[in-house]
């Protein structure tokens, strides 16, 4: 079973907080981490890991069906770095 | 932005005090890791998906002094971003 938002609710509920509650404030989180990734900032949480904003130049790519090639206009990424405690502790 | 700053910004956001903020922001991330540490895959829609990808052990070399090194097996989060925030990150300038 994979870890869902409806998991990470339940726990916030577990607080006291109402259930309709416990989801806005479950999405506000979410919509925080959105909001700065747009703007380009990364999301640096200790413990846990980065995230960050790659910028990615143009480059020739090519159709793997047709073969043909392609130009991939530049664009942004996330990536995750996983922080060395965690990386600690997934690997006990 | 970093966990402090996170705090702050859910604090205002959700309307609830610093320290329930800090618990919250502290539960979300506890979680995550504690399902990675057994093996359980992430699924947050709209923001990303992890799973644990296991890395068999393999001869590396040391890059400095050009040495060979045993790289042990390990295993390490593999992140993939949700459609939303791509389109989202891309689309902002």
């Amino acid at each position: 079973m994979a870890l869902t938002k409806n998991k990470i609710v339940e726990h916030v509920n577990e607080l006291g907080f109402t259930k309709k509650k416990s989801v806005d404030i479950v999405e506000s989180l979410l919509e925080i981490i959105k909001q700065s990734l747009e703007s380009g900032e990364d999301v640096l949480v200790s413990g846990f890991g980065k995230f960050c904003v790659k910028k990615k130049d143009t480059r020739r790519g090519r159709n793997p069906a047709t073969g043909d090639d392609l130009i991939l206009d530049e664009r942004n990424v996330v990536t995750f770095k996983c922080s060395g405690k965690l990386r600690e502790s997934i690997n006990k | 932005m970093n966990k402090l700053e996170l705090i702050s910004a859910l604090k205002k956001e959700a309307d609830i005090s610093k320290s329930e903020a800090a618990k919250i922001v502290q539960i979300f991330f506890d979680s995550m890791a504690d399902a990675l540490v057994v093996d359980e895959r992430i699924e947050i829609r709209g923001l990303c998906s992890f799973y644990v990808k296991k890395y068999k052990s393999y001869v590396g070399r040391n890059p400095k002094t050009g040495e060979k090194v045993m790289i042990k097996p390990k295993k390490l989060p593999f992140f993939k971003c949700g459609k939303e925030l791509r389109d989202r990150v891309n689309n902002s300038q």
